[in-house]
């Protein structure tokens, strides 16, 4: 199978390591992997931030990009609920038969990672090791909007080696919330400091999740409260085949 | 004629009062705790129930199907009402309400009245109306009293004291009632409530009360409570006047089936809160004898005309998306500059004012989903407060500097030789900033990220540089 | 110069961009799949009731259909309490000897000077602990079973419904008269967090309940 990976554009700037995890994880699966090059950005920030208008043309593109993929996959929870939940209502706004066609027909082939491996391809267990104690944190958008449930602790379950260690409050949400953490800078941060507390009394050594949006957030305060944990997008847990040396 | 919700026009930014509140450590111990507790006995009675997620869709149905006939079933409930020797007025905005109550508490030649917990009442400001006409409100739910005696406001909708200690309430009630000792324990004080109001429940002839379901097919009001303080305004006095507001009607007798089991199971924990009250009208020798109802509009018609915004018409005032709310958890419900608060709060304040005010509310979630989840009637409040942020930078009421980085934004979003452009730039710029890999501090003003966080820095090659790379190598 | 009746009403009607028809059909379209109908055998749901009544304190006493007036003394004495209020439609059999009972008074201080009242209800229902009073006859104005510090209610096994949906079908039938709806003595939480019982209305609560 043909998989298109849709980076997302902070994973593009900011965190390259995981999409090159999710290459190698599908690669050694056996799948091939294209990067469709004039990719950029699914909207999500200035959506929901309330700026539509600026959205829509990234949906447009987003759509001609993909034209004819036969499974776009998507290592971010967020930018997925993005297009799942909202695309179609942008679509029914703009009155453009040809990009409502074109949502209809691209919306069931586009997958979360997590979602694409367990659903999709029907793998758990991807061969990977990773000898460390993680703490899985739930991101609001997997939780709630995809629902993925037990998907991603499943797939860490099956690395060898790994402690999945249980995270207390984990559904409160992290306070990341995109333009919020600047917005609302201060709540963002109380809210952080529940999330770093649950995460310091949990007993991991890495803090994991299918989004890198609030593992920058969270990250950002273990580093800089010298808290001796850290931050790991579960792709790159998923490729790792010898503990954290690769990791760093 | 212009709706007002209290004094939230005057409120400062949602940002401003939280940051101050975030630094208060009596209201964060107290919220959290207060929202601990009613998540947990919330959470033990909806596990009880195998058809709860059924209730919350009918009672998401129900409430939408009246919001499309509405202005049938108000004529129903007048109807109704009326013949049962009930008098419906009906207000457009808060003064017109106030105007009619104080007509009608004047024409009982009343200085006193007893009141009922109704926020709607708050939101008029009716007590401060009823004052300059010379005539004095208690509050008569234990919460509202200590607001009213500590001359303070309210931080949630169904525990509106919650960030007071008990040794504040103990001071408030000792300076306020007159009384020369008094313990702080919980049962002292309400006793000391209890004694307070019992002769005024006893002797004021005037009541106002708010109603939790206005019931169209047989004009009935209902009231749902704790503290038996609302039987005693409901029955005791000999005028009664129920302030509602139209969107608290509901179609039949039959409906309050759903919501009376949604309702006390969201908004406290319980299967069923101690009292309901449910009258029609006026009955011979029992109760009040004149009974007034004022349907309220304020604002809500505007609200029903929006579309994708009108559900927030179907609140039954639960106050569980307060509860479930980590944002409210932070601050608690003075941040909000009113008495609605948290989620439902931050959809309702504004959208009541046409948006002219309180534009920071909308802005005051990180769009996490659980009040959705946990709101009865299912109202999808994350959805609305996209839609509302939508209108706030419609109406150009967005910030300059944030439209001016959305705008820049957008043009390096709009293509990879954009993005490429930006990166570059970037890269040199963080340059003088970067340790290890990471940033601890932007410059001029950028640092709301970096005064509470690293950030990490831009590494030298992208995934598509990568993946380029890449490629030519597999190539040859 | 409209009325402020027809610009709401008018406001409501462009709210909506016209009204929209066939409101009976929409209603009925509602879906309602939650549960309706109880589904326990008479003893089960009694026991439930009781179970309900005693998480909030309620004190519950056993009767047969003849002997409600040996269980009201009971309860009187278990009380330490020589007197109550009655309704004025309350059966005379009910009425134990040795004790007072007054036929309702007319002002509230009198009332607030009793020692409690006695009252039948119209319905009960089991899953929430219940206790539905209809404001005529035999439960008689509000006033009466609110200001007394104690209520002492019979309740008949025939009257217990299992589900609140089940309940409110019966209310139906005086959905026009005052109705109370008791689940508890009064209480708040307002403090602190701190369930504190008996605000306003009776303190204590007790029923018979008659198989």
């Amino acid at each position: 199978m043909q998989i298109s990976l849709f980076i997302t554009c902070y994973n593009d700037t900011l965190f390259p390591q995981t999409g090159k995890a999710v290459v190698s994880v599908l690669e050694k699966l056996g799948h091939s992997v294209e990067f469709r090059p004039a990719q950029t950005c699914c909207g999500q920030m200035h959506y929901n931030t309330g700026y539509q208008q600026e959205a829509l043309p990234m949906m447009e593109h987003f759509l001609e990009v993909y034209r004819g993929a036969e499974v776009v996959c998507i290592p971010s929870s967020s930018c997925v609920a993005m297009i799942r939940d909202h695309y179609p209502k942008m679509a029914a706004a703009s009155g453009d038969a040809s990009i409502k066609r074109a949502v209809k027909n691209l919306l069931p082939r586009v997958f979360e990672f997590t979602e694409l491996l367990v659903d999709h391809l029907g793998v758990t267990d991807v061969g990977a090791f990773f000898p460390h104690a993680v703490a899985l944190h739930p991101s609001c958008h997997s939780l709630r909007s995809l629902k993925l449930g037990d998907r991603p602790a499943k797939l860490l379950g099956n690395v060898r080696g790994l402690t999945l260690v249980d995270l207390p409050n984990s559904e409160e949400c992290c306070g990341f919330g995109g333009t919020f953490a600047i917005k609302n800078a201060d709540v963002s941060a109380a809210m952080l400091s529940d999330k770093i507390h649950s995460l310091l009394n949990s007993g991991a050594e890495i803090c994991a999740a299918v989004d890198n949006s609030c593992l920058m957030h969270i990250g950002g305060a273990l580093s800089r409260q010298r808290s001796g944990m850290r931050v790991l997008h579960l792709a790159e847990i998923l490729a790792s085949r010898d503990g954290l040396e690769a990791a760093k | 004629m212009s709706s007002y919700v209290g004094d939230a026009a005057d409120a400062p930014k949602f940002q401003t009062a939280a940051k101050n509140l975030v630094r208060n450590t009596q209201v964060r111990h107290n919220v959290k705790r207060a929202t601990d507790v009613i998540r947990n006995k919330r959470a033990k009675v909806v596990a009880e129930m195998p058809d709860w997620e059924q209730l919350r869709d009918s009672g998401h149905e129900i409430k939408q199907h009246v919001m499309r006939h509405l202005d049938f079933y108000l004529e129903q409930f007048e109807k109704n009402c009326t013949a049962a020797g009930g008098t419906v007025h009906w207000a457009r905005d808060a003064d017109e309400a106030n105007s009619i109550i104080v007509g009608l508490v004047k024409a009982q030649q009343a200085k006193e009245v007893i009141k009922v917990k109704t926020m709607t009442s708050d939101e008029i400001r009716l007590n401060v109306a009823l004052e300059k006409a010379g005539i004095t409100p208690y509050e008569t739910d234990l919460a509202d009293l200590i607001v009213q005696l500590g001359e303070d406001k309210p931080s949630h909708i169904v525990v509106p004291a919650l960030h007071r200690n008990r040794m504040e309430i103990r001071q408030i009630f000792l300076d306020k009632m007159n009384l020369t000792e008094l313990s702080d324990k919980p049962e002292d004080l309400a006793g000391a409530a209890r004694s307070y109001l019992r002769e005024k429940f006893l002797r004021v002839p005037v009541a106002i009360s708010g109603a939790n379901f206005a019931i169209a097919d047989t004009g009935s009001i209902c009231v749902v409570e704790s503290e038996g303080n609302g039987r005693m305004c409901i029955s005791l006095p000999r005028v009664l006047i129920s302030l509602v507001g139209i969107e608290k009607i509901i179609p039949t007798f039959q409906d309050l089936e759903v919501f009376l089991q949604t309702l006390p199971r969201s908004a406290t924990g319980e299967r069923m809160n101690p009292y309901n009250s449910i009258w029609t009208g006026v009955t011979p020798d029992d109760g009040p004898q004149e009974f007034h109802v004022v349907l309220l509009d304020n604002g809500r018609t505007k609200v029903l005309a929006d579309r994708e915004a009108r559900e927030t018409l179907d609140c039954i005032r639960c106050g569980a998306c307060l509860n479930a709310c980590p944002v409210y958890r932070q601050t608690g419900g003075h941040a909000y500059g009113s008495m609605y608060g948290g989620p439902i709060g931050a959809i309702l304040t504004p959208q009541l004012q046409s948006m002219q005010h309180s534009q920071t509310l909308p802005y005051a979630s990180s769009l996490c989903g659980a009040c959705y989840e946990v709101c009865p009637v299912k109202i999808n409040i994350p959805e609305i407060l996209v839609h509302l942020r939508g209108k706030v930078v419609e109406n150009g009421d967005a910030p300059f500097e944030e439209k001016m980085a959305m705008k820049a934004a957008a043009w390096v979003l709009e293509s990879p030789e954009h993005m490429d452009r930006a990166r570059k730039l970037g890269r040199i710029a963080q340059k003088p900033f970067v340790t290890n890999g990471v940033i601890k501090h932007l410059p001029f003003g950028l640092d709301a990220w970096t005064s509470v966080r690293d950030l990490p820095a831009m590494p030298a090659e992208s995934f598509r540089e990568w993946w380029v790379k890449r490629e030519k190598g597999s190539n040859g | 110069m409209s009325s402020a009746r027809d610009e709401i009403l008018e406001r409501v009607r462009d709210a909506m961009g016209g009204s929209t028809a066939n409101r009976d059909a929409d209603y009925t379209a509602i879906p309602r799949n939650y549960v309706r109908q109880g589904s326990l055998d008479v003893e089960a749901k009694l026991e439930l009731l009781v179970d309900r009544l005693n998480d909030y304190g309620a004190t519950v006493f056993h009767a047969a259909n003849g002997d409600i007036a040996a269980h009201v003394a009971v309860a009187l004495k278990s009380r330490g309490k020589g007197s109550l209020l009655i309704p004025r439609d309350l059966p005379r059999a009910w009425l134990p000897d040795g004790f007072q009972f007054f036929r309702e008074g007319s002002n509230y201080h009198e009332v607030d000077a009793s020692e409690g009242v006695l009252t039948d209800c119209a319905v009960a229902i089991a899953a929430t602990g219940s206790i539905v009073l209809r404001h005529s006859a035999g439960e008689a104005r509000r006033a009466l079973s609110l200001i007394p510090d104690y209520h002492l209610c019979v309740v008949f096994a025939n009257q217990v419904v299992e589900t609140v949906p089940e309940g409110i079908q019966q209310m139906k039938a005086f959905a026009t008269i005052p109705i109370t709806t008791i689940a508890g003595p009064s209480a708040t939480a307002d403090i602190e967090m701190i369930r504190v019982k008996g605000v306003h209305g009776p303190r204590t609560f007790d029923v018979i309940l008659v198989a």
